[in-house]
């Protein structure tokens, strides 16, 4: 069996580097639904949903990472994750996401138009699915 | 002439001011060591954001799918200034050469008869531009109670800009703060952030612009990004503005503490030579007594 080659994955957030280095597979939460990126992938380029990143490193080790939107640009020997915040998936507080769900909802009673309406509607169901994934009942 | 007790009195103020401005030295130091840390750990993300911007505002062109943000109203009449300074002073001349730059800004617009409308981003902006401009503030935030500027409060500010300009609240966006060149020098900038001004597009990504898939379509990405280019922006002038202050504030202080050191001088100086003529004075009034008798 052929290994999976790999590739530069970087994750980002306006604070700080979260991670970089050499991984065989990510997993991203698109917009567009979840999408598994390895080595030589076509170059894309993303917007990001909340959800979780699963990521692969090349030694074999998994890690998971919570990310609230964002994008990915994606080329056949890397991958940079801009994340808007991203948290490890062991530091995330379920008062975090309680907290943007009560502000989108906030925002959600001022909101004018039909298509900040429907923007911020998506934005909810995905924040309270990520709820659901990350904080088990 | 000041008596003995009153030059004593007066070298023990000064020195108990210098123990206070050595601490708020010392205190200055290590926030400013913490800023730019921040500073430094934040430089990724916008550099990667720029990069990805050029890329992609290229695909996009300035056809009419490109937003609103990017391509302006087409007009130039009013103008929105969002002046971010600290919020503390005793920093030396940081947070009035931040005001100045605004207000010669200011003062250009209103002259040439644009409409200027300002938004305070820390106390001592404001206080500094409401003696001259107070009708022209629509709008202030107070990061006094933030500990450490995090990119939430810089979210909310670029939210806030984004709203007025849906709303045709304003035609050009410009943003001034200070940039942190070294601890002894900063320099006031200002930075147009609407109409976005893309990036130049750096020709060594990936050797040539590759051609991308784009998820949704380009357009609708570059509408979701511009807005979050504009915040990293303000971010980045906020964590500029902190390390400024500090390293501003630092300087400030060993200043305020070598002219306490030389003033402390100064007056022992004269205590001792007070003291001395005093002396002095008694043993002659001794000797011209013995002399007397």
């Amino acid at each position: 069996m052929v290994m999976a080659d790999n590739f530069n994955f970087e994750l980002v957030s306006p604070e700080r580097l979260l991670v970089s280095g050499s991984v065989s597979e990510v997993v991203i939460p698109a917009t567009e639904g979840e999408m598994t990126v390895m080595a030589n992938h076509a170059p894309t380029m993303t917007t990001i949903k909340p959800g979780v990143v699963t990521v692969k490193f090349a030694d074999g080790k998994k890690d998971r990472y919570v990310v609230f939107g964002g994008f990915a640009d994606i080329i056949p020997t890397g991958c940079t994750l801009l994340a808007e915040s991203a948290v490890h998936v062991d530091d995330i507080k379920s008062e975090d996401i309680t907290r943007r769900i009560e502000a989108a909802r906030k925002e959600l009673e001022h909101a004018a138009s039909d298509e900040h309406k429907f923007g911020i509607e998506t934005y909810l169901a995905e924040l309270t699915t990520l709820n659901g994934i990350v904080m088990p009942v | 002439m000041p008596s003995l007790k009153d030059l004593k009195n007066r070298i023990a103020s000064v020195k108990a001011t210098q123990k206070i401005t050595k601490a708020m030295k010392m205190v200055a130091a290590a926030k400013l060591r913490r800023a730019q840390e921040a500073a430094e750990a934040a430089r990724p993300y916008s550099q990667r954001m720029s990069a990805v911007l050029a890329n992609i505002a290229q695909a996009v062109g300035q056809d009419d799918s490109a937003p609103r943000l990017m391509t302006g109203t087409g007009k130039d009449q009013v103008h929105l200034l969002v002046v971010c300074t600290a919020e503390r002073g005793l920093c030396g001349g940081f947070n009035s050469q931040i005001a100045r730059l605004a207000r010669d800004h200011t003062r250009k617009l209103l002259a040439s008869g644009k409409t200027v409308k300002i938004i305070c981003v820390g106390k001592k902006g404001f206080d500094i531009l409401r003696r001259e401009f107070a009708p022209l503030i629509i709008d202030r935030v107070d990061l006094r109670e933030v500990k450490r500027v995090g990119f939430e409060n810089a979210d909310q500010i670029g939210r806030k800009v984004i709203g007025l300009f849906e709303k045709g609240e304003f035609d050009v966006c410009t943003l001034f703060y200070s940039e942190f060149k070294s601890v002894i020098s900063q320099i006031p900038t200002a930075l147009q952030l609407v109409p976005a001004s893309a990036p130049a597009v750096v020709a060594e990504t990936t050797g040539a612009t590759a051609i991308y898939d784009y998820e949704p379509d380009a357009a609708a990405i570059l509408g979701d990004l511009i807005p979050r280019n504009i915040s990293v922006q303000i971010f980045r002038a906020l964590l500029e503005n902190v390390a400024g202050e500090m390293g501003a504030k630092m300087s400030a202080m060993d200043n305020a503490t070598r002219n306490a050191g030389e003033m402390i001088n100064k007056l022992t100086l004269s205590y001792n030579r007070q003291r001395q003529a005093q002396i002095t004075k008694e043993l002659i009034e001794i000797i011209s007594g013995a002399e007397a008798l």
